[in-house]
């Protein structure tokens, strides 16, 4: 496969130059085991260094370089150019965000909505720090799956609820929530499922889906969301049926 | 808001910057803390640690033979006191991280595991499978989100510290989405921007690891310390640089040649694939000389081979390691051996700090392995890191706010405006003003990494060094005409490059420099034309201070407590 080329199709939109956002086109030499990563770092460093984009730990791990590569959410560094391209690779930002340079998407209302279901162990007692609290190992594995989200936001990206409601919690800070809420050492399921159930919460996805298609650490947020779901319903029906009862 | 006042300053949103804003926000509800990072702090380098955080948690463990591990392993150049301090605290940190949500591997009995790991001579790495860095950066930032005096400044690049009549006052920084420069003016400064592994060619860092704190402090006078000593891990793949953790020789695994041999027999028979990383990386360039290793698009390599481990433990304990071998190199390690070189991982080096973070600039801290306190001397034991990070960002913070709440006043302004003003005319007048011409930043930038990779790798000597030197400064000047083809000022990544690329270059003078001066081979640092350890001459710390030509080298003493240096012997 060496000695050929790929065509990279990116998006670019610079503020400062006024303008809609518009493809350019760039020829670059192409190796059977390069991902789109590098055809944009060969790219920034060769042909044209305008080109911006977040990157750092290359071994999807930090979350930084989504991009929806022909069409799809992805991260940049774990995808190889083989598996994508079709004459030309497609790069375009994340979609759903807001764009403030070519790649470079705006993921601050991520930030507060990820805070707004603290993120957080809660419990009344703070805990002797001689000691740790023990849990089991089946206790860690009741949370493991959630606890692995990246925050790169390719499920925010994938979700039309999103696109279409802003608002909408989403799935990244749905199953965040969740992890808190399944871990053995947590008080505070209460004020997550009272935050989630209300109209910018779990009830406003429809179940598409396509955000645990595209996650790529197998997070499940759409099934974390129908489990919220399930516990913000059941936690409802206990407030209404025992008035003052606890919250778990 | 081209200035903003806060009681503390810490730049840098990894494990260590985390740690101390948190434990200066537990002091007092009124301190402010602001915590300026140049990517969201989620996306800190300290994600990508793997294999574990060491801490004494059982009976068959102590204190004592934590402290000799870690000493030993520095070949004596760590400071005695340092580490005793250094390790009676890491297992409070690792019950702190407990508490707060950090989803540690557990025993059957419900306590936190704990797994064997290089040159430590017990089980003493606790661990949360082998994404304890992803999982400790996490919990600390999500934990972090509770406290209402925590202000962050994501995706804000930091420029320059503000002296003020010898003391620290601040930052200059540049708010990336604006495009403008402020001033953070804080009582107290903490510098916690992690290593610089970018400065060399192959590496397990991230692109963002460029010494920008080093150089910060470099530049405003403080020494870096023992800058020579340079860590490379030998479990890199080829190619890409990407990090396989030490744990999957800790859970078992073997490093063999191409004939098959579990080849640390002949180096290190004593500790075979769990002996430090010095010894393991020079072992395989050992290995690739005698010609004994495996050939690859990438050059030579060993195999790690775990195939014996089993698909259980290696799902159970290594996940991310088969993962990243699947993705990366495409073949399961449960059926195959991985294939592994040495790449730069880690500076023991660093800003010149004593315990509590305190540099040579008053009101100037520095924590993590942007700093040198040293407990690492001249090479690191493998999870003694994310430890030193947890132990030291929390008294690191403790101090900052101590000295914080005795200055009464905030700092003048005069002081933050006039770094302003200097910083827009070197920045946004100067170097954005040069046209893209002949010398490029990535033109330089490769050329310093593979001088550094050819030059003050693993084995170096004195032509080398001191053509590295020479060349460095060469370097230099040419970097003096790289212009720019981005004139934007919203998100402009090639100007942050650039500004990268001049730290670099000062980072990567003073590693050549101490390395060229210290002449002896010591943990980390070999010279094949000074193969022994030289107690007389050269148990003591390297300084190099930054003058406008090379960096001056000066010298001071090491700490030794209780532990009398000894050949280093396993």
């Amino acid at each position: 496969m060496a000695g050929r080329d790929v065509v990279f199709r990116v998006k670019r939109y610079r503020p400062e130059s006024g303008g809609k956002p518009a493809y350019q086109e760039y020829r670059i030499p192409y190796r059977d085991d390069m991902v789109v990563l590098d055809g944009l770092n060969y790219i920034k460093d060769y042909i044209d260094p305008t080109l911006t984009y977040r990157w750092s730990c290359r071994m999807g791990i930090c979350g930084s370089c989504g991009a929806n590569v022909n069409g799809t959410p992805r991260l940049t560094c774990g995808t190889y150019i083989r598996d994508v391209h079709k004459g030309t690779v497609t790069v375009d930002p994340l979609a759903n965000f807001p764009i403030l340079k070519d790649l470079v998407v705006d993921f601050d209302d991520f930030l507060t909505k990820l805070a707004s279901v603290t993120p957080y162990i809660v419990r009344e007692e703070s805990g002797d720090l001689s000691k740790e609290f023990l849990q089991y190992p089946e206790d860690v594995e009741a949370y493991r799956q959630q606890s692995l989200c990246i925050n790169c936001m390719l499920c925010y990206a994938a979700c039309p609820v999103f696109g279409g409601s802003p608002g909408f919690v989403g799935p990244a800070a749905s199953a965040l929530a969740l992890r808190y809420i399944r871990d053995t050492r947590d008080e505070g399921a209460d004020e997550r499922l009272a935050r989630l159930n209300t109209k910018s919460g779990v009830w406003e996805c429809t179940f598409v889906g396509e955000c645990s298609v595209v996650c790529p650490k197998n997070v499940d947020p759409a099934a974390a969301i129908q489990t919220l779901k399930v516990l913000a319903t059941t936690r409802h029906m206990r407030r209404l049926l025992m008035p003052g009862a606890a919250s778990r | 808001m081209d200035r903003t006042a806060h009681d503390i300053v810490i730049v840098g949103g990894g494990a260590a910057g985390l740690r101390a804003a948190i434990a200066a926000a537990e002091t007092d509800p009124d301190l402010s803390i602001a915590v300026v990072s140049k990517v969201y702090p989620m996306r800190s380098h300290t994600v990508s640690a793997e294999g574990g955080t060491a801490a004494v948690l059982r009976d068959y463990d102590s204190l004592e033979l934590h402290a000799l591990d870690t000493i030993k392993g520095s070949d004596f150049l760590a400071d005695q006191d340092a580490v005793e301090f250094f390790v009676a605290r890491c297992p409070k940190e690792i019950i702190q991280l407990e508490h707060w949500g950090c989803p540690w591997s557990r025993d059957p009995d419900g306590r936190v595991s704990q797994r064997a790991f290089g040159g430590m001579s017990v089980k003493r790495t606790a661990f949360a499978a082998d994404k304890v860095g992803f999982h400790i950066l996490h919990t600390l930032f999500q934990t972090s989100m509770k406290f209402e005096n925590i202000h962050r400044f994501d995706e804000f690049f930091v420029t320059s510290l503000v002296v003020d009549g010898g003391v620290c006052a601040g930052v200059t920084a540049i708010d990336l989405r604006g495009g403008r420069l402020v001033a953070i003016v804080g009582k107290a400064t903490i510098l916690a921007t992690g290593g610089c592994g970018r400065v060399y060619e192959f590496t397990t860092n991230g692109f963002i690891k460029t010494g920008d704190g080093m150089a910060l402090a470099y530049r405003a006078g403080v020494p870096l310390k023992d800058m020579e000593m340079v860590q490379f891990h030998p479990t890199c793949l080829p190619g890409t640089g990407i990090l396989i953790t030490e744990a999957a020789r800790g859970e078992g695994g073997y490093l063999i040649n191409k004939d098959g041999e579990r080849y640390m027999e002949r180096y290190l028979p004593s500790k075979m694939e769990l002996g430090p990383r010095d010894i393991l990386s020079r072992s395989m360039i050992e290995e690739i000389k005698a010609g004994r290793a495996f050939e690859g698009p990438y050059g030579p390599y060993l195999g790690l081979d775990l195939r014996h481990l089993g698909a259980s433990t290696i799902d159970k304990k290594l996940p991310m390691v088969r993962e990243l071998a699947e993705k990366y190199m495409g073949l399961d390690p449960i059926h195959e051996p991985i294939p592994v070189r040495p790449g730069q991982h880690y500076m023991m080096g660093g800003v010149s700090t004593n315990s509590t973070g305190e540099t040579s600039l008053p009101g100037l801290y520095a924590v993590g392995e942007t700093a040198c306190v040293s407990i690492n001397g001249a090479n690191r034991l493998g999870s003694n890191s994310l430890s030193e990070c947890l132990v030291f960002g929390e008294w690191c913070g403790l101090a900052a706010a101590q000295h914080a709440k005795q200055r009464v006043a905030y700092p003048r302004g005069t002081a933050a405006r006039e770094a302003l003003r200097k910083e827009e005319t070197r920045i946004f007048d100067g170097l954005m003003g040069r046209e893209r011409g002949k010398e490029t930043l990535a033109g330089v930038r490769v050329e310093m990494q593979q001088l550094m990779e050819r030059d003050v790798g693993i084995f170096r000597d004195e032509a080398g060094l001191s053509d590295a030197c020479g060349k460095l400064a060469k370097l230099r000047d040419r970097f003096g005409s790289v212009g720019l083809a981005d004139k934007d000022r919203v998100f402009n990544t090639e100007m942050t490059g650039v500004l990268e690329l001049d730290f670099m270059l000062d980072v990567a003078a003073s590693i050549s420099n101490s390395a060229l001066n210290r002449r002896e081979s010591r943990g980390a640092h070999s010279r094949t034309d000074f193969p022994a350890r030289d107690d007389v001459n050269y148990l003591k710390h390297t300084l190099a201070y930054r003058t406008d030509g090379m960096p001056r080298i000066d010298y001071s003493p090491v700490k030794i407590t209780k532990w009398q240096p000894v050949e280093r012997k396993y």
